[in-house]
């Protein structure tokens, strides 16, 4: 037929139609999507150093970040990525089960940065830095809060993503919604490079 | 659902629409909306053609009530010292008629356009993700009204629509007015954001063959910069707004000067959105005229590329001049230096648009339908505010000119002179394709003249009183500053008020000549192609079918239609015409394609939209109904992604008799 021929495309994963550039209508969209969010963190980037000297009470920066911690946690958020690309290849060679073991690890690596990520908050917060206390405060938490809501997403997106492979309820291709979320789980994990590099490392 | 699941031949016959297949279960939690021809399929529809009238008839609506509170505004200042409001609803009101004009009436009806004629102007059969299309309408109307409803809560927005802090704080603004601005503008901007990734993968990847990109129509191309912009510039204002709801709600400091904040921040934020969002809702109307500038001058658009590219152009420079909206904040020498260069810079691809559009007319068969009038009164209009904008980007002058009449001058001559004359071009020239009937051109004359005159007499007089020290944003002005003579400002401001009524007449007369255009018997069904239209969208019946080809055509040629209709003889480079409009079309609809599946219709998109104000409630006031809306948004989005998007093969009806049974198998999935 002709039209098999043409651009079309689904938002329930056909990748393998045809279309004028090639790349899946779903690829293309989380694309689109990943830049626009670069605009997101890069705004509450900017914000954060902007005011992360200004302190008029509560603590500085260097008095409360315990770098080896969020080191830890961090380095646990980057092998998640490591875990994400074997999901990624195993669900390419259409391994079910070990797509769905690797995305569970994946999963679980993202819930133990998450939980870091509320163990320092609560730590902060008793140590006296409250969302309010200062504009320090408030883009800190602002800014790595938005981060933690992005991980959870990923986490609830790669949970989704397990249960419908195991009931084969995923519609399209199934190696790609595997990659579409790897590509969001991995742009996650890159933000947090840059956040934990100007955040924690640089000194104010 | 929209599942046309017989040869397209017989759907044809059968007008497109009707096709019935049987409801199913998706999830066991509703049945699967199935078509019909009630009310109800407006709500579930995911077809891009009625989501673009849904877009238009909300987005008009939106700019009567905007509409509305201008003529108050106007008023109020006919005379001194203004009994009409009081200060504080004076404020609401040009807050919300911004807010209202730009984001609700300009943004959603570029959008409608856009929705309506980029599928078939590219020769595609719907958008690359319907549903989410269906959700980005929703969330634009369930926004735009959440936004309104603050009227009867206490009282609307009051910052102006740049709503600068700190002003915007509880402090100065103790209703919930910024609230519900904040919390709307948010909803909104997720139909912005969901629109724009949508239609740019639409049009990146939904091309009909042999459709490059340098053979898309200009109103494709304008969409496609805007998308851009949009994509890019919608997360920085959702910066912007999730401080501003922080600060208001949970009492962030981001804005709180005691606490050592800068006031600067929310205007870098929010100009770094704001200025490429003034391209936003320029660039789809300059797409419109690009369009009907050359049907109506018989002659191909002069320097195709050069449009194309310099509207590009546009879109990337409009990232670098957000400053100029603050050269009054003490920036610095430097920055301002630096600013005010790139806004004369960004003059010149907006110019080299208008020499393009000036030399398509140059030499032509003039043909002054009413479309055509507004184009080249957008041109005319649009060229002096431009010009307007050119002195404000030169920062000395700017700063006696910054916070009068002469910006609102200014920016009403783009927006209303420009971005909306556009919009009126494009209702009058796609009318008989989208409802088959051709408004009345001399109502429309009627219409044009009214707000020819009513605009300029309006804003022009705003440049007198902007110099003479007017200032913007006041609710009154006193006898005691009026000026003598020709400068005198009560003259001004009465010339201006009674121009706001000539205006509102001609509007007036644009919905008068819709009733009329379809209530009259006397009005005839329009002809196929009454324009001799050049582009793809005009290769389709009036209005398209569902699926809008019978088959997807083959393009060889920027302006296929007018290929296919004209040819141009090799030697005496003679122009003749080969073919009709009827005749193209029907050696087109002779092969149909076997078999078109449509995407299926859905609830899921409206529910999800719904539970977006519910949360905005939420948070404006009582934790309890926030738990509902955020439990309706889990549980929506679980509905949506396990709802496949097109129904399963067994949900369709039998097939039709004749049909010979056994083509499910080639299915040709889209959309
Ligand atoms: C030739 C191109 C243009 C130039 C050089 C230009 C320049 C400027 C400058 C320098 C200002 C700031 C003035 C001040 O606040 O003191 C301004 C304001 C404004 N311009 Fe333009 N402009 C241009 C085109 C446009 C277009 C195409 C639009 C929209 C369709 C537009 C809409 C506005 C609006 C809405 C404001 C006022 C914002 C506010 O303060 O509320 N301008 N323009
Ligand atoms: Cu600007």
């Amino acid at each position: 037929m002709a039209d098999t021929a043409i651009a079309h495309g689904h938002d329930s994963g056909h990748g393998a139609h045809v279309t004028s550039t090639g790349l899946s209508n779903n690829k293309l969209a989380m694309w689109m999507f990943l830049g626009s969010e670069c605009l997101l963190f890069g705004g509450l980037i900017s914000t954060y150093m902007l005011y992360k000297g200004r302190v008029n009470s509560g603590p500085q920066p260097d008095q409360i970040f315990d770098i080896p911690f969020t080191s830890v946690s961090s380095f646990v958020l980057l092998m998640s990525s490591l875990t994400m690309v074997l999901a990624v290849s195993a669900a390419q060679r259409k391994d079910d089960r070990n797509t769905n073991l690797w995305l569970t690890i994946t999963a679980l690596l993202g819930a133990t940065f998450v939980g870091g990520q509320v163990y320092e908050f609560t730590a902060f917060y008793r140590e006296g830095l409250g969302f309010t206390t200062s504009l320090f405060g408030s883009s800190f938490y602002t800014l790595t809060g938005f981060h933690g809501v992005h991980v959870s997403v990923g986490i609830i997106m790669l949970m989704a993503l397990v249960g419908m492979i195991s009931r084969n309820r995923i519609p399209g291709n199934k190696a790609e919604s595997v990659e579409l979320v790897g590509l969001y789980w991995h742009f996650v994990d890159i933000v947090w490079i840059v956040i934990f590099t100007l955040v924690y490392l640089i000194p104010s | 659902m929209a599942i046309i699941e017989r040869p397209s031949s017989e759907v044809a016959i059968a007008g497109g629409s009707t096709v019935g297949v049987k409801p199913s279960e998706a999830l066991g939690v509703f049945k699967r909306p199935a078509a019909s021809t009630s009310w109800r399929d407006w709500i579930v529809t995911v077809d891009h053609k009625k989501l673009g009238i849904m877009y238009g008839v909300a987005a008009f609506f939106f700019f009567i009530v905007g509409g509305l509170e201008a003529v108050l505004i106007r008023m109020q200042l006919i005379a001194p010292n203004g009994k009409v409001l009081n200060a504080d609803q004076y404020n609401q009101m040009f807050t919300m008629h911004a807010t209202t004009m730009v984001f609700l009436f300009v943004m959603p009806m570029a959008a409608a356009f856009a929705n309506y004629f980029v599928p078939l102007q590219i020769g595609a059969r719907d958008v690359a993700f319907p549903r989410i299309n269906a959700f980005g309408f929703w969330c634009f109307l369930f926004g735009g009204i959440f936004l309104n409803t603050a009227w009867f809560l206490g009282g609307a927005a009051d910052g102006g629509w740049f709503m600068y802090a700190p002003n915007s704080s509880t402090l100065f603004s103790p209703s919930h007015g910024i609230d519900f601005w904040s919390m709307g503008l948010q909803i909104t901007g997720i139909a912005s954001l969901t629109g724009a990734i949508n239609l740019i993968v639409t049009i990146l990847n939904m091309r009909a063959p042999g459709m490059k990109m340098m053979r898309m129509p200009i109103f494709t191309w304008m969409v496609l910069v805007v998308q851009f912009l949009l994509l890019f510039a919608i997360p920085v204002i959702t910066v912007a707004l999730f401080l501003l709801t922080f600060q208001r709600s949970f009492d962030a400091t981001f804005f709180d000067v005691a606490s050592g904040a800068d006031p600067l921040l929310w205007q870098h934020l929010f100009w770094i959105f704001g200025h490429p969002e003034v391209y936003i809702l320029i660039l789809p109307s300059f797409g419109i005229v690009s369009e009907i500038l050359p049907v109506f001058s018989k002659k191909p658009l002069f320097g195709y590329p050069i449009v194309a590219m310099s509207g590009a152009a546009i879109g990337f420079v409009g990232w670098g001049v957000w400053a100029h909206h603050m050269f009054a904040s003490g920036l610095g020498p430097v920055s301002v230096t630096v600013f005010s260069m790139a806004t004369m810079a960004i003059a010149v691809p907006t110019g080299v648009k208008i020499v393009n559009w000036v030399m398509t007319m140059w030499g032509g068969k003039l043909q002054f339908t009413v479309p055509m009038l507004f184009s080249i009164a957008l041109v005319v209009q649009f060229t002096i505010g431009g010009l307007s904008g050119v002195t404000h980007a030169v920062a000395p002058s700017d700063t006696q000119q910054t916070d009068t009449y002469y910006i609102v001058a200014h920016f009403h001559y783009v927006l209303f002179g420009g971005a909306i004359f556009g919009l009126f071009a494009g209702f009058y020239y796609w009318w008989p394709k989208m409802f088959r009937k051709q408004l009345s051109e001399s109502l429309g004359r009627w219409n044009f003249w009214l707000m020819v005159v009513g605009m300029n007499m309006t804003f022009g007089p705003m440049h007198m009183l902007g110099l003479q020290g007017q200032p913007r944003r006041m609710s009154v002005w006193t006898e005691a500053r009026a000026g003598e003579g020709f400068f005198n400002l009560g003259f001004w401001n009465r010339i201006s008020s009674i121009g706001s009524l000539v205006l509102s007449l001609g509007v007036l007369l644009f919905i008068i000549n819709v009733v009329y255009t379809h209530k009259s018997k006397k009005v005839a069904i329009a002809p196929l192609d009454p324009w001799d239209g050049r582009t793809l969208e005009w290769m389709t019946d009036s209005p398209p079918k569902e699926h809008n080809f019978d088959t997807i055509p083959t393009i060889n040629n920027l302006d296929e239609f007018f290929h296919r209709k004209y040819a141009q003889d090799a030697t005496t480079h003679e122009i003749t015409q080969v073919a009709t409009a009827e005749e193209v079309l029907a050696e087109m609809n002779a092969h149909p394609d076997e078999h078109i599946h449509m995407p299926s219709r859905s609830y899921w998109p409206i529910l999800l939209a719904l539970a977006l104000p519910i949360i905005g409630y939420g948070l404006i006031y009582n934790r309890v109904i926030l738990a509902v809306g955020v439990a309706m948004v889990v549980a929506t989005m679980f509905g949506w992604a396990m709802e496949p998007s097109t129904a399963a093969d067994d949900d369709f009806d039998p097939p039709a008799p004749g049909d010979g049974g056994g083509h499910t198998k080639e299915l040709a999935p889209l959309g």
